[in-house]
């Protein structure tokens, strides 16, 4: 079956997308294909490469770039939900005139049409929120 | 419409009060976004989402956009399918009046004015979402 996936909270703060990896794995240990995974809400702060979780923790978005880089899977984030968040990308942030970016390899800045598009395309959209 | 010409029906279920979480007004982001799709759209207020469509707000008090006119523009979007859980109406003391009233104009009527809102209670809502493809939780 291909599925599209919604993350719409943060990491740490919240299980969602640590729950979201784990039914990835599992759909795609039993040969199901990922259409897209899209970043929502405070789901878009899974994606920065400056978060440092204690070494003995696990690394979210680390998890989901070595995820995505074995199995090609399409990591959104939504540019609105992500502009209001301070994530960036080098593109985005020199249209808003700032000094860094911050998102992590792997994952990249989109519109929410992405969403819309994933709910078209997949069998299935699954939603891990709140 | 998407490249193929698939149409789904998306359904979007507001659960939270307007204010307090960014939940309502990103939810309504993705809704204005999939419209521009051409995809057969409908909203579900339920919970605290039905304050989501309280007539009269003022928000100068707590310096947050007052977004509640965007839901009266649905209609000019072809989003004419709202659904309003009436326990939820209930339990919070409220009836269809303290709603702001959502309409669209029907083509094939001389476009005529119709109310887009439909008051239904949970079982029913059960089996509208039943029938969905895609139902988005806010």
């Amino acid at each position: 079956m291909k599925l599209g996936i919604l993350i719409n909270e943060g990491p740490y703060q919240h299980q969602a997308s640590d729950t979201a990896l784990q039914y990835v794995k599992a759909a795609l240990k039993k040969g199901h294909e990922i259409y897209r995974v899209f970043f929502y809400n405070d789901g878009v702060n899974n994606a920065t490469r400056l978060a440092t979780p204690p070494q003995d923790d696990r690394n979210i978005t680390k998890e989901w770039a070595s995820l995505a880089k074995d199995h090609g899977i399409d990591l959104v984030v939504c540019v609105a939900a992500a502009q209001r968040r301070g994530i960036l990308d080098k593109g985005e942030a020199e249209r808003n005139g700032k000094d860094s970016d911050n998102i992590e390899d792997g994952f990249r800045i989109s519109g929410l049409g992405q969403l819309v598009e994933a709910g078209i395309q997949a069998d299935r959209l699954i939603t891990f929120g709140d | 419409m998407s490249e193929d010409g698939v149409v789904k029906k998306f359904m979007y279920v507001n659960r939270k009060s307007p204010y307090g979480t960014i939940y309502a007004l990103e939810s309504l982001e993705v809704v204005l976004i999939t419209a521009a799709f051409d995809q057969d759209v409908s909203l579900t207020f339920t919970d605290d989402g039905v304050y989501q469509l309280m007539k009269g707000q003022q928000t100068e008090g707590i310096g947050m956009k007052n977004f509640s006119s965007t839901y009266s523009a649905l209609g000019d979007y072809e989003i004419n399918k709202i659904f309003i859980d009436k326990e939820s109406l209930e339990e919070r003391g409220l009836s269809l009046s303290d709603l702001q009233e959502l309409v669209w104009e029907d083509e094939d009527e001389d476009y005529a004015e119709k109310s887009s809102i439909n008051l239904v209670s949970r079982a029913e809502l059960s089996e509208i979402m039943n029938n969905q493809d895609v139902v988005l939780s806010f």
